[in-house]
């Protein structure tokens, strides 16, 4: 009898185990005995990840570097927002990084990187990104991952539809989100119609040095230009913007610019701008906007405030702008990687409207055009439509391309990612996000060649699904493998700041062009010491000047007296170490700002001014050796009225 | 000319790469270093195996009281002038033609060589065991005499964190190699010699 229990028990078991495994063939992958998931997003220790991910931060302002498959955080880059832990904006060197036509601004809202592209690909050389609210576009380097440069843009406002960079990468294009008076004028709000505009910019970039210069804007009616992307392969030359609010509404939007059946995708051929400067038709306006450079061999920026812009009119200059019809306030407005479809997301209605870039160009030639508004051609709908993805979901944003003629859109009110065909336009998978999804992101989805290995899904609200920390929870991202026919979630991952949007890159093209380390023998910082026999300390009135060093494990000097109360004192402290990831950091007790993080050969400066009478120390803030705890010094404070005189040293010497 | 003057001209030529070759090169292995420092040893320099690396050997060393690697040391203004007057009197052997000379040539080779790595030694034994008095870190071997860090004369050895390898490079080896052709040309010459003979005999 126990035997016979026994046996039953086992078939039963076996039954059981059958169960599961059934489970796992038909259960789509999903659970944690259902699949191999764990490990296709697992990156062993010391392994690298396939792919960067560069993360805007949304309203923290700055960009965040993520690895791929992993969801590993390496490192947050500062571009608009003060960052005091890398001293950014807070030390004398990079402060003017921030300067605007509006003085100095600590923060901006990031919303879109977009990668430099050489033909139409990946180059890895630099990533670009907008500051929303105080337009401005940032450069970074894809060398040392520190930004570079910041442009501000005149006559924009709410820099939304951008930064999106064209096939060489020739320019980086701007859009404005809100209409303003152009040029600025104390007038009554409600006269918005006609006498508000929206400025594209369109910023070259020099291939050498990546220097982006504000080179024409187009001054289009004043609608709001919501999301751009460039024409590639056949539509190269040309750049798409999608619009909303083509009421010229000014007050409750919500209402008021939903009332339109159609706004309009702005299709601009900027080869034709570029000829008509070239030709010298364009206006001269004056304006105000900063330009801001920092230079790697002084590691100091300088900003520039530039005072004229080109403008070009479109209702001057036939051929230069045309719009086409699509429904319901299209925020998404993204290019397929052949260059033949512009996908219009029209985000108050269910469904996708794919343009074809062919049937733009004759229509064109052909004018089928239905009306114009401002002088601008409307073309006609029927005849620019390539075909229509219907009831794919609720609330369609962003689209992106893999390299097999699949595109991917987020729906942000059925919280989803939806797979589908183009040229057949049929919907072929659907994978639910979480939650409330806004762009989605695939390593090259914004070029000719598309690493269509995984989408991340980046999502505004999580709600439950992290362990809580009060009111305020993280926004997150979301990968899914869609290298089959379905798409897998594998990974979900908490991001800093809003997950706004992302660029991704694999690994290969960017490891290699990695700066190690600061040559000190290249650095021509005005306040440089290369060694510690000319460290030293000069006063200048009130104001002191340290030309300090620091090798493991200790400052040059390291004892300073003759310091006086309301004296100005300006430590200008050069790493000398030439190795690989060996920072030093620097304290003041006292200091109204932050600390100092130095690379090595780099020289950085931050300002101290002592009230108190005493003596104060310093200290070395990045764990940098054994001897680290060692690394300190003082700083001697004598009243104002004291005759003590300016000393210096190191070990008595 | 014959085939043994020949090579002995070789063996002699052998010695001007080091003038450019590294003769030997001391490198440090350990985890934190990914890409692993080292020095190169010429007949007149000290040099990076990669940028700063001296600097950085230093740098580490200091906090055992080791001194820094010397910008120069008056080894370099001898080895030169030695390796020249040894390709000088190689040639003139060549140009003899005596067979004897070669293999003279060859032991004053294996002596001064012999010469150079005792020298080697002694600078490596003072730069492990010199240490300075204030040193931050003063290490005890288990029976508590004071640690020493003297990198081994060839082959590997553990030092604390790190593995220090020491062995010949590009220019050790093709001297080596001219070394062996003198020998070689010793014997060839001595067979052309007894050839000679049976030829005279004939």
């Amino acid at each position: 009898m126990k035997i016979t229990i026994r046996n039953i028990s086992a078939i039963l078991g076996s039954c059981l185990l059958l169960l599961f495994v059934g489970c796992n063939q038909n259960g789509n992958g999903s659970g944690a005995l259902g699949s191999d998931i764990a490990q296709r997003v697992y990156v062993a220790p010391g392994e690298h990840d396939e792919f960067y991910a560069f993360v805007s931060g949304g309203f923290s302002g700055q960009l965040s570097v993520y690895g791929l498959p992993s969801g590993r955080l390496f490192r947050v880059i500062p571009v608009f927002s003060v960052d005091a832990e890398k001293a950014y904006g807070f030390n004398e060197e990079t402060k003017p990084m921030l300067n605007t036509s509006h003085g100095f601004i600590p923060w901006d809202d990031a919303h879109h990187p977009d990668l430099s592209q050489t033909n139409g690909e990946l180059d890895g050389r630099w990533v670009f990104i907008n500051g929303n609210n105080t337009p401005r576009i940032a450069r970074i380097s894809l060398s040392t991952f520190e930004t570079e440069e910041i442009i501000e843009l005149p006559n924009s406002a709410g820099n939304h539809s951008s930064s999106f960079v064209t096939e060489n990468t020739e320019y980086v294009v701007a859009g404005t989100r809100f209409s303003v008076p152009v040029p600025q004028a104390d007038i009554p709000i409600d006269e918005y119609k006609g006498k508000f505009k929206g400025a594209m910019s369109f910023i070259s970039v020099d291939q050498e040095t990546g220097h982006m210069d504000l080179s024409f804007q187009i001054m289009m009616p004043g609608f709001n230009y919501d999301l751009a992307h460039p024409g590639r392969g056949k539509s190269h030359g040309w750049m798409f913007f999608s619009t909303y609010n083509t009421e010229e509404a000014n007050s409750l939007l919500e209402v008021n610019a939903s009332q339109n059946d159609k706004d309009f995708i702005a299709a601009i051929n900027w080869k034709k701008a570029e000829e008509l400067i070239e030709a010298g038709e364009f206006d001269v306006m004056p304006s105000e906007y900063a330009h801001n450079v920092y230079d790697e061999s002084t590691h100091s920026a300088t900003s520039t405030i530039k005072r004229q812009v080109r403008v070009l009119d479109p209702s001057k200059h036939p051929g230069l702008v045309y719009f086409l019809p699509t429904p319901k306030s299209p925020h998404g407005c993204d290019v397929d990687p052949s260059g033949e479809y512009i996908i219009g997301s029209g985000k108050l209605a269910a469904a996708l409207t794919a343009h074809s870039f062919t049937k733009m160009l004759d229509a064109i030639e052909n004018e089928k055009f239905d009306g114009e508004a401002y002088g601008i051609p409307i073309l006609n709908y029927d005849d620019v439509v390539a075909g229509v993805v219907q009831q794919a979901g609720l609330g369609p944003l962003h689209t992106e391309f893999d390299a097999n003629g699949n595109a991917y859109t987020t729906f942000f009110i059925s919280s989803e990612v939806v797979k589908w065909k183009l040229g057949t336009w049929e919907v072929l998978d659907r994978q639910p996000t979480y939650y409330s999804v806004g762009h989605l992101m695939i390593p090259g989805g914004n070029s000719r060649k598309p690493f269509g290995k995984y989408v991340l899904a980046m999502n505004k609200i999580t709600k439950d699904r992290y362990l809580p920390t009060g009111p305020e929870l993280t926004q997150s991202a979301q990968l899914y493998d869609i290298s089959g026919d379905k798409m897998e979630l594998l990974l979900d991952f908490p991001t800093v700041g809003e997950p706004h949007y992302a660029a991704g890159i694999p690994a290969d093209l960017v490891k290699p062009r990695q700066t190690k380390i600061y040559r000190l023998e290249d650095n021509n910082h005005p306040y440089a010491v290369k060694n510690e026999r000319d460290t030293r300390v000069e006063r200048n009135g009130r104001e002191v000047h340290i030309y300090m060093t620091t090798i493991r494990s200790h400052f040059a000097p390291d004892n300073i007296e003759g310091i006086k109360v309301g004296d100005k004192v300006y430590f200008h402290v050069t790493n000398l170490e030439q190795d690989y990831d060996v920072p030093h950091g620097i304290s003041m007790i006292g200091a109204n700002t932050s600390e100092l993080l130095i690379m090595p050969g780099q020289t950085e400066t931050f300002i101290w001014e002592p009230k108190k009478v005493g003596v104060w120390p310093f200290y070395c803030t990045d764990f940098c050796s054994a001897l680290h705890q060692e690394m300190q010094g003082y700083v001697r404070v004598s009243p104002r009225n004291s005759n003590i005189q300016l000393k210096w040293s190191l070990d008595g010497d | 000319m014959k085939k043994s003057r020949l090579i002995m001209v070789l063996s002699a030529l052998l010695l001007l790469p080091l003038f450019v070759l590294p003769i030997w090169n001391i490198t440090l292995e350990a985890p934190q270093y990914p890409d692993a420092i080292g020095m190169d040893i010429h007949i007149n320099k000290f040099e990076d195996a990669n940028p700063n690396d001296i600097k950085n050997i230093n740098i580490m060393n200091h906090y055992v009281g080791m001194k820094d690697i010397p910008e120069t040391i008056p080894e370099f203004g001898i080895f030169p002038k030695v390796i020249l007057a040894m390709v000088a009197l190689g040639l003139i052997a060549a140009l003899i033609g005596k067979r004897r000379l070669y293999v003279a040539w060859f032991v004053v080779m294996v002596a001064l060589g012999s010469a150079g790595m005792y020298d080697f030694y002694l600078w490596e034994y003072d730069y492990g065991h010199n240490l300075k008095e204030n040193a931050a870190m003063k290490f005890t071997t288990p029976d508590g005499e004071p640690m020493a860090y003297q990198p081994p004369l060839i082959g590997s050895k553990v030092i604390l964190n790190f593995k220090a390898i020491s062995m010949p490079r590009g220019g050790a080896y093709l001297m080596f190699l001219g070394m062996g052709l003198s020998l070689a040309a010793f014997y060839i010459a001595k067979k052309e010699e007894s050839h000679e003979a049976d030829l005279a005999v004939a």
